[in-house]
């Protein structure tokens, strides 16, 4: 079902990773996954985990709220997990089925490369479930801002993303409305080869594509009415405030990134 | 001319202003809106009515005529954010107005576009709320909301930009009669306390018997004027472009067709109690 | 019994926090030929009772029959069932999807696998009901006004000739002369086609002129059934349950409590005519 998918959704809550600045949140996360690659040995893994496991603890997000947010991807990283074991020709055999050879190479590869994935959905599901989506936009907008100068609309990406997560529920509502009258006619969604099937949705695509650019017409009408021109002279109700607690928090990941790196070397 | 809100003169109005001979979505309208007066305009679907209220904030410039919002004439581009801060509108569809994903935020939206300091917006949106009876429902998800708090939500988006008039464009149509209800409510309240002029266009009559003044449109141009009193006394003609009468007002109507002297201009259940009462009692 | 509901029951999203009992025990008969409206608080269960009559949701308990079939069997032929029980959803227009209005107006018979000559007839019979020219057949349905639109909508239901026609708002945002026209014609195609009709409406003064029996739902149960006549008697209780009478019932109910002997099964306009005209005569005597 579409609404067990957990990525990407808000998780309402009063920790202090929630009452984090979005922009330094966003920040922090793309130095998390920066870490993540200079991680190669298992140790680095412990003190990888330990270290997500902490953050989500303080979150008070549930664990299993979090891993729950892997399951739909999980194709992507058994898939991973099989590539990097078998296409690694390095290392000694340990065993092998016809073409299909695993090496200890490949195994610690692939338990490697899925440790990593998993860590880069957790650290990214961290930021979406602790950031309302508007805070999250809010905070992408003014992280592009300086790029304005070099044509990067920030602001309009910004609306932009605002209203598509404004109108996913809408839209999935009204996805289930027009399948239900459609089905109410005789319409099958479900039998048939591939073919079938994708023309077999045309009655359902066809309305609400009407349905969609309907209401991007009435919206920017609605919009034009309510005096939006832009993000020029715009101000916001919500300001962003760096705190003392964002610093900390920018200390902690630099530490965590010289602790890594000191492993490595050393 | 102090007192004029909008004033509409001689308007023409077509969408397809290219071709010729295409018939006239508006003809020849005039309208005059008092400060703090409470207009509803009638007319059936296709009517023009919708067409009309998008001129009263610039959405849509007349091809002949004029129209001055606040003396203010709508084809100077120089003042048409001026005219939408002082003209908000509500539309039909109440998913369609609703920009974000938080309640709170989504009624600054206004506020936000005209470059009010944060401060003074945070202030507006819990008073706007509060006045739509919506501030418990600050942080909520407008898409889990009913369709007459959605409503009101956007009534409250509108009241943040602190305008002078709201124009409503069939707001309750897609409503229940829950929903309906709360959103005349907070109309009523809006132009009854806070003196704001509100322009109602609608279908449902009895939303119409509210108002202080009744505009009734058909084919593009204005066919009555007035109370609405004075205007739901004429069943017959409203009847014959398509239009209903409130069931009292059509029994009083039916009444005196049969025969019986009754007072005509009958718009509430308790005016038709007593009439009919007095009536009762008289022939005893 | 063309339609019989026992004890059902309807949970929505089952064990998860947003559980809701949407269905709570209900048992319903509805007799073939009969015209039903079907009136509640939003809420209070009517849509999902509806969409149980051709199986767009399953019951968590309970059994339905339809002509005398049970349908929450596992073995039933869903088709059969999607014929026999037309659905019309609330702006029906926003499911056509097709380039003309027949071939709109055609995609539910085709899909119940009816011929291509029976669909032309079915076709055009369906259009005449729902008031609509033959020349808006070849039209895309893009280009029909709203009200049209509607009832080419509705025609898409007609033309699988369903023993069963659930309407659900059928005149929701419909100027009041629109109204009255779709009104008309599904009470015209109740009695020409000896169809049996359930209307879903908020409005009571529709619902009043229109009916024959009304069932009101609250909180996922049928609260009352009866005449109109016989529901709209008892305004306490429909007030209750955020629902209220036709204006002219609350007019004779005041009279009544004033102390004159009026009937109080009256509900629409010209009941209460009859019924003053009636009074004021009497007490000319």
């Amino acid at each position: 079902m579409i609404k067990d998918i957990t990525l990407g959704q808000y998780f309402p809550g009063n920790s202090v990773v929630h009452k984090l600045d979005p922009r330094v949140k966003i920040i922090l996360t793309l130095l998390y996954i920066t870490a993540l690659f200079i991680v190669t040995n298992f140790k680095g893994y412990i003190v990888f985990g330990l270290f997500t496991f902490i953050i989500i603890s303080i979150s008070t997000i549930p664990h299993r709220f979090v891993f729950k947010g892997l399951r739909p991807l999980l194709f992507i990283i058994v898939l991973t997990a099989f590539i990097n074991m078998f296409m690694t020709k390095e290392g000694v055999i340990l065993y092998g089925i016809g073409p299909l050879v695993a090496t200890d190479k490949g195994v610690e590869m692939a338990i490697f490369m899925v440790l990593r994935l998993l860590f880069l959905i957790m650290g990214t599901s961290l930021l979406t479930l602790t950031t309302s989506p508007i805070l999250l936009t809010d905070g992408i907008e003014k992280l592009l801002n300086p790029f304005k100068k070099i044509g990067v609309p920030a602001h309009e990406l910004a609306m932009m993303m605002t209203i598509a997560l404004r109108f996913i529920p809408t839209l999935l509502e009204e996805t289930d409305k027009i399948m239900k009258a459609q089905m109410a006619r005789g319409a099958d969604f479900e039998s048939g080869n591939l073919l079938k099937r994708a023309k077999g949705l045309v009655p359902l695509l066809v309305p609400l594509f009407i349905s969609a650019f309907r209401r991007a017409d009435e919206l920017a009408t609605a919009m034009e009415s309510r005096c939006y021109r832009g993000g020029d002279q715009r101000t916001r109700m919500k300001q962003l405030i760096t705190d003392k607690r964002d610093y900390i928090a920018i200390v902690v990941m630099i530490a965590l990134i010289a602790a890594l790196i000191m492993m490595r070397l050393l | 001319m102090k007192q004029e809100m909008i004033n509409a003169i001689k308007v023409d109005y077509t969408y397809e202003s290219q071709q010729q001979d295409i018939p006239m979505v508006l003809r020849n309208i005039n309208i005059n809106v008092k400060k703090g007066e409470f207009v509803a305009v009638l007319g059936h679907n296709g009517s023009g009515k919708s067409t009309l209220a998008k001129h009263f904030n610039a959405l849509l410039l007349p091809i002949g005529g004029v129209v001055f919002v606040d003396n203010m004439d709508t084809q100077d581009e120089h003042v048409t954010w001026e005219i939408r801060q002082q003209v908000g509108m509500v539309f039909q569809n109440p998913d369609n107005q609703i920009v974000a994903t938080i309640v709170e935020e989504d009624v600054a939206f206004g506020p936000e576009n005209l470059g009010v300091p944060p401060a003074q917006i945070r202030e507006r949106v819990n008073e706007a709320l509060k006045l739509v009876d919506m501030y418990a429902y600050k942080g909520h998800a407008p898409h889990l909301l009913s369709g007459g708090q959605k409503q009101r939500i956007a009534i409250a988006g509108i009241l943040a930009m602190k305008p002078a008039c709201i124009v409503l464009d069939e707001p309750t149509a897609m409503l229940d009669p829950e929903g309906r209800k709360e959103v005349m409510r907070a109309i009523q309240k809006l132009n009854r306390e806070e003196g704001i002029t509100v322009v109602l266009i609608t279908h449902y009559m009895d939303e119409a018997v509210q108002a202080d003044r009744v505009i009734v449109m058909e084919q593009g141009q204005i066919v009555m004027e007035g109370a609405p009193r004075k205007v739901f006394s004429q069943v017959a003609y409203l009847k014959e472009i398509g239009l209903d009468v409130p069931q009292v007002t059509e029994l009083a109507y039916e009444l005196q067709k049969a025969g019986v002297k009754i007072q005509e201009d009958i718009l509430t259940i308790e005016e038709c109690i007593e009439a009919v009462a007095k009536k009762l009692k008289g022939n005893k | 019994m063309i339609i019989r509901i026992e004890n059902l029951y309807h949970t929505y999203m089952k064990g998860s926090p947003f559980e809701k009992q949407s269905l709570n025990d209900v048992t319903l008969d509805i007799a073939q030929g009969e015209f039903i409206g079907l009136i509640g608080h939003t809420g209070s269960g009517k849509s999902t009772l509806i969409q149980h009559l051709n199986r767009l949701i399953k019951p968590t308990k309970g059994k339905i029959y339809i002509l005398g079939k049970d349908i929450t069997d596992k073995e039933i032929n869903i088709r059969e069932i999607r014929s026999k029980v037309g659905l019309v959803f609330q702006y029906p227009e926003h499911q056509l999807f097709e380039e003309t209005v027949y071939k709109d107006i055609a995609f539910g018979p085709l899909n119940a696998g009816v011929s291509e000559e029976c669909v032309h007839e079915r076709v055009l019979e369906a259009l005449k009901f729902v008031g609509l020219e033959e020349s808006v057949l070849e039209k895309s349905p893009f280009e029909l006004s709203g009200g049209q639109k509607r009832r080419a909508a509705i025609a898409g239901v007609i033309a699988m000739k369903p023993e069963i026609l659930v309407l659900d708002e059928p005149t929701a945002g419909l100027d009041p002369a629109g109204r009255d026209e779709i009104l008309f014609q599904i009470k015209s195609m109740h009695t020409k086609l000896n169809m049996t009709v359930i209307l879903v409406s908020h409005s009571m003064e529709d619902i009043a002129r229109i009916v024959d029996r009304i069932v009101v739902m609250h909180e996922g149960k049928i609260a009352m059934t009866g005449t109109p006549g016989q529901i709209f008697k008892q305004i306490k209780r429909i007030e209750q349950m955020g629902l209220s009478a036709p204006q002219v019932t609350y007019v004779m109910r005041a009279l009544k409590d004033k102390g004159w002997a009026v009937k109080d099964e009256i509900f629409t306009v010209q009941q209460a005519k009859n019924e003053l005209l009636r009074l004021l005569e009497g007490n000319n005597d």
